[in-house]
Order: C-alpha cells, then structure tokens, then sequence
C-alpha cells in the first residue's frame, strides 16, 4: 500500500514533506506535485502545506553533512521536474541522514548516480540557454527573448543575465511555463505576460533589429568552411528542438 | 554608411577570418563594473556552432583582407585574386556591441592583414580594442591578433585591453617557413611573444603588492599551425608546440589542418582532403602533454616520428610499454590511471571518487560509468576475472581496432568486413 502525498510544487513544498515524513515515521510514500496528482485507485492520499521552518530544518540537516555542491544538486535536481525526481531526492537524503557523510559523490549508490545525472542534464540546459537566447529590441528599447526550455532552468540563468546585461532593460519568457524574469535596470523580478496573439509580432521591434538579424545570419554562414562540412557533429552541439528561437537558424 | 556596403564587408572580412580556428572565449575573468555591459568569466560559452560543428563564441573578422605579405598558404595573400574590404574602427565597435547585446556572441575575435607596416595595423586594432573598454564600457571578451614585428609599446598596450594575445606561427619550421613565407622572419613571431609573456609576469607580479594594477591579457596567449602544408612529421609540430608551451607558457596551441586554397606548386594541390584525422590525433597529444602528464618525448621521438591514425596516441603509447600493465584501479595513483587507455580524465575522477567507499568491481566500474572495452585490457579490480591472456601488441592492437566503434573504424577495418 502507497501513499501519496503532494505539494505545492515548490522546493520548500518538497522538503516540507521530507520534514513531514520523518517526523511522523512514514513509509511507503510517494511524492508528487500537486498538478502532476491524479487521485489513485488503491492508496492513500494527503496534501502536505508548505511551512518554511520545517523545510528549512531539513535544508539546514543537509548542510551539516554534505557540502554546498551536495546542497546545490538537489535544488538542479528538483528543477528538473521529472515524474519520479522526488522519490530519488527522498532517498539520497535518507542515505544522507543514515550515514552522516558527505554520500554526493559515492556514484556507486544507485540513487547518488541517477541524481547526478539528472544534474548533468539540468547543468548543461542551464548553459545552453545561457548560450541560446537570443534577443530582439523592441521599439521601447528593450531587450526581448522566448525559450522553451526542456527543463525549469530559468531561476539558474538569472544570476548570469542580471550580471552581464546590466545597462539594458530585458525579459527571458519561459513559454513553456508561462512566466519569465524582467530586468528593469535595478533587479530581476519575476513575470507573467497575457500575450495578445492577434497583435502582429513584427510591430513590436525596431528596424536595426531585422538588419542585425540579417548580419548574424550571414556571419553564420561566412564562418562555415564547406571543406569540413559535419552535419552530425552541427546536430549534436545545437539540437534541432532548439532552432526555433535561433535567429540564425531562421529560414 | 548604408546597411549593404557594411553588409558586404562584413561577409568577406568574417569569411578571410574563418581559417583562424581558435574562437574560445574561456579563461578569462572580466567582472561588469558600474553598470556597464557584459563580463566573461573562466567558462566560456559557445553561443552557436558553425555547421562543419565548430563553436561560435566570438564575432571573428578581419579589419581588413588588404596584406602586403604573399604567404603561400594564405587566403588574404597580397597575389590572390579576391575582394578587399576594410572596417572602419567605429563600424567594429557598433557590430561588437549590437552583436553583444543579443547575446549572440561573448566578444570580439580582430585579426587583420597587414597594409602599410605592422605597427600601423597594430595601431589600428588597439584603437578598437581601446575604445570599445573606455568609451562603451564593454567588459567583454577581447582576443587581438598581436602583428609579427609589432613594436613593444603597442604589445604592452593591446595587452592591457584585450583579454588573449596570439601570434600564428604557422609553419612549424623554419626551413618551412623560409619556402612558403619569404617576406617573414621566424623572429618576428617570437618577438611579441616574448614580451606579452614577460607583460604578464611583470603585472602579475605587481597585482601581488599593489591590488589596482590593471588586468593584463588575463586569458594568456595562443598560437595556430597549419598541419601538412610543408611536409613536416608530427614530431616536428609537437616538439615546436611543446617548446611554445614551456618557453612562453601559452595557454593553448592549434592546429589547422590545410585548406586548400591556392595553385602554388610549392603547397597541396587544391582538392586535396583536409587531414582532419591527423588535426584530431594532434590535439589528442596535446591533451596528453598539458593534462595527462606525459612527456612529449614518450609519444614522439626518432623512432616514432608519425603517431598512427589507426589508433590513438595514448594507446599506441601503452602498446609500446604493455610492461606497465596491467595496473589495479583500485590501488593506483591518478597519474597511473590517466595512462590507462580507455580512461579519460572524467573517468579517473569517478574512480578516485567510489573507491574512497569501496573496494571497485567490474561492476561497480560499469554502473559509474567507466568505459570498459578498450580499459579491460589493461586494468585489474576487485575481482577474480579479468584479462589473463598475455596477448603481444599487435594481436590486442588488432582485437581493439577492430572491436572499437569510433567514428573512423570504417577507414581501417574495411577490408577485413570480407571475413566477418
């Protein structure tokens, strides 16, 4: 017999119901977010309400025995979003808690390995949207791009893009999630923008911005040496999912 | 200036730059002061990739394709039939910074052919380098080409606004250099590398006591040669890169395999295939040399003045001295397990890693994720079975050769498919 218990979705949600679970010595549980809970046949079912004392207790816990990168794992991890992240979260923590050692980098544990690798992935969609934004001005000078990215990477890419572009405003908009950071010259806040579909998109950017377009897509194709053609190694690096928002990818 | 002429330049300065290979943007440490625009960090980033699969991370253009020299091998050389262009400083800048500002790019890539003198070009490239740091607050990546017989103080200011210095020697050897670059002396390479070296030396040393001394060229200097253009061994190319790296600690050295692209009776013929296998087992050396602890002269030397295709470096290397093997992972050092061909730096670090917990299986091996079908000849674990047959080198460069499913298998194994 399973139980299920839920939460908000958000990773204080998530180590809540860690908080929950050894508090009251539960067993046999799986952790899922609320919006991904189809209610079971067979099993039980509980909402845990996301407290910040409790998921700080946790996350405190876990500072005490594995390092800051341990520590930044499971939040890459989390922001994976997979169907099951949770479960394997739940364990390297209990193996954490058991052992009292710094376990992140025992690759021979099954669920140490399986995180990792989830990490892996999550890292390198974080580098490759740090690398494949693209933006376009728009006529109130400002600085706008869309992704979709496979994971939710945009709180990691925050820190990076307020550094570098600090002397424009810009918005990264996660289509995907429907929501997306703002720079307004100060800091970068959190949005979410109703977009009007039946206003044409054309009008939104200046005309430098079709010409700098037509100048990258050029440059793209002047570096290419026809000699050295390789296709597959051109697919493995920039994944063809990717191309829709790559300006010089555009027919 | 209108949008096409800017436009036209733009496509045959970025298309004379391409043969330039080097476009890293890493090593760097540039922070965004008081606002300004842009940074680079010790990670650089590709922001696209070329499609024969190289990265895009820097706007790479010439200032200008006008050259005085008539380098055989070159594409800009001052006898060649081709288009000539030249950017204006402030047009580099604009394209810089609109690039920039899209995030297409992490900075700029200048080089430039040489009209009038070295120091007049030289001149030039600083002027954009200079403006781009003090009037546009750009903190972004900056790789200047230093100009064979630039003058000391134009290298000592280049060096103060840009973040990598390089000088291509081309040629690996100055018999090489005197057939195919008359106009150019060997000692004009080394002279602006001396002293960009002996720059950073000094302002390192002085950041120690005074913490306000500027940066200089903090991502170091790097150098290209062409491969087969002069008929050199690769012994030939790996003791002179090998010398560049020691005598000048340069942060990296290329290698560009040549491209045709003239009918000079003294070079390839064009169509000739680039030698992309042999650019390939070069690197590989190099990684060996910088990363893996090897000395230049275990895997090159009199007797070996080639390194295979067949097969890569670090194996041949460990076929010539099977005495070694095989080691047990669970014992030996890093430096031993780097030796091991089959494992990669990556894969050392994960057994240095599980083994602090337990004794390693094949297993074990497996699930973290060491590649084991090249390693196995070589290895012993925490296991009754492993490889006791004491094959003789050529028999295990046989099996490996032909069990391996590189992407150059087909070139070597070819005619054996008749009996498989």
């Amino acid at each position: 017999m399973y139980t299920t218990v839920t939460y908000d979705g958000s990773f204080d949600g998530f180590l809540t119901c860690v908080f929950e679970i050894y508090e009251r010595r539960l067993s046999n549980i799986i952790i899922k977010s609320k919006h991904l809970f189809e209610s079971e046949l067979f099993g039980t079912h509980e909402h845990i309400i996301t407290d910040n004392n409790k998921s700080k207790r946790v996350f405190d816990g876990l500072k005490k025995h594995i390092s800051a990168k341990g520590c930044r794992m499971l939040y890459y991890a989390f922001l994976s979003e997979l169907n099951g992240i949770e479960n394997t979260m739940l364990s390297v923590i209990t193996y954490t808690f058991k052992s009292k050692k710094n376990i992140i980098s025992d690759y021979s544990h099954q669920d140490v390995l399986q995180l990792s690798k989830v990490v892996k992935k999550v890292g390198r969609e974080k580098h490759r949207m740090e690398a494949f934004v693209r933006f376009q001005q728009t006529k109130d000078n400002m600085y706008f791009a869309n992704i979709e990215p496979d994971f939710n990477v945009l709180p990691l890419i925050k820190s990076h893009f307020t550094k570098r572009y600090a002397d424009q405003k810009w918005i990264i908009y996660d289509l995907k999630r429907k929501y997306g950071l703002f720079y307004k010259l100060e800091s970068t806040e959190i949005i979410t923008i109703d977009f009007d579909l039946n206003h044409s998109k054309k009008d939104w950017f200046t005309d430098d911005e079709k010409n700098y377009e037509t100048l990258w897509k050029d440059y793209f194709e002047s570096t290419n040496i026809e000699e050295r053609i390789n296709t597959k190694l051109h697919i493995q690096h920039v994944p063809k999912r990717y191309w829709k928002y790559l300006s010089e990818k555009q027919p | 200036m209108s949008f096409d002429r800017i436009r036209e330049k733009l496509n045959i300065l970025a298309d004379a730059a391409k043969y330039d290979v080097s476009c890293s943007s890493s090593g760097s440490n540039r922070k965004n002061t008081n606002k300004g625009l842009g940074n680079s960090t010790s990670m650089g980033i590709c922001h696209t990739y070329t499609k024969d699969g190289r990265c895009v991370s820097l706007l790479k253009i010439l200032l200008t394709n006008h050259c005085i020299f008539d380098c055989a091998y070159c594409v800009t050389r001052k006898s060649n039939d081709i288009k000539r262009a030249a950017f204006k400083v402030q047009e580099v800048v604009d394209l810089t910074i609109n690039f920039y500002r899209r995030n297409y790019i992490e900075g700029l890539f200048l080089s430039s052919g040489i009209f009038k003198s070295a120091d007049y070009t030289m001149e030039r490239l600083v002027a954009v380098a200079k403006k781009l740091r003090l009037e546009e607050n750009f903190n972004g990546y900056i790789h200047l080409k230093s100009i064979p017989g630039a003058s000391d103080e134009l290298m000592r200011e280049a060096g103060l606004y840009a973040d990598r210095l390089s000088v291509n020697i081309e040629i690996p050897t100055k018999e090489g250099l005197k057939k195919l670059a008359p106009d150019k002396k060997h000692d004009d390479f080394i002279k602006p590398m001396k002293k960009v070296k002996n720059e950073i030396i000094q302002y390192k040393s002085e950041k120690k006591i005074i913490k306000s001394t500027p940066k200089y060229a903090p991502a170091g200097q790097s150098t290209q040669m062409i491969i087969g253009a002069s008929g050199e061994t690769d012994m030939q190319i790996m003791y002179t890169s090998n010398y560049l790296y020691n005598k000048f600690d340069l942060k990296r050295v290329y290698y560009s395999g040549y491209i045709p692209v003239s009918y000079d009776k003294r070079l390839p013929m064009i169509g000739t295939e680039v030698p992309v296998l042999r650019e390939n087992r070069l690197y590989q050396t190099d990684w060996l040399l910088r990363f893996y602890g090897f000395d230049v002269r275990e895997i090159l030397n009199p007797e070996h003045p080639d390194l295979d295709l067949d097969i890569d470096p670090k194996l041949s290397w460990a076929l010539r001295n099977l005495h070694q093997f095989p080691v047990d992972v669970n014992k030996a050092d890093k430096m031993m397990l780097a030796r091991v061909p089959g494992l990669g730096m990556v894969s050392v670090h994960k057994i240095l890693n599980a083994r602090r917990f337990r004794n390693l299986n094949w297993e074990h091996l497996k699930t973290i994720g060491v590649k084991l079908n090249r390693a196995k000849y070589f290895i012993t674990c925490n296991s009754r079975y492993f490889e006791t047959r004491d094959y003789s080198a050529s028999k295990l460069k046989d099996i490996l050769v032909h069990n391996s499913t590189g992407k150059h298998k087909q070139a070597f194994t070819g005619q054996l498919a008749l009996f498989t």
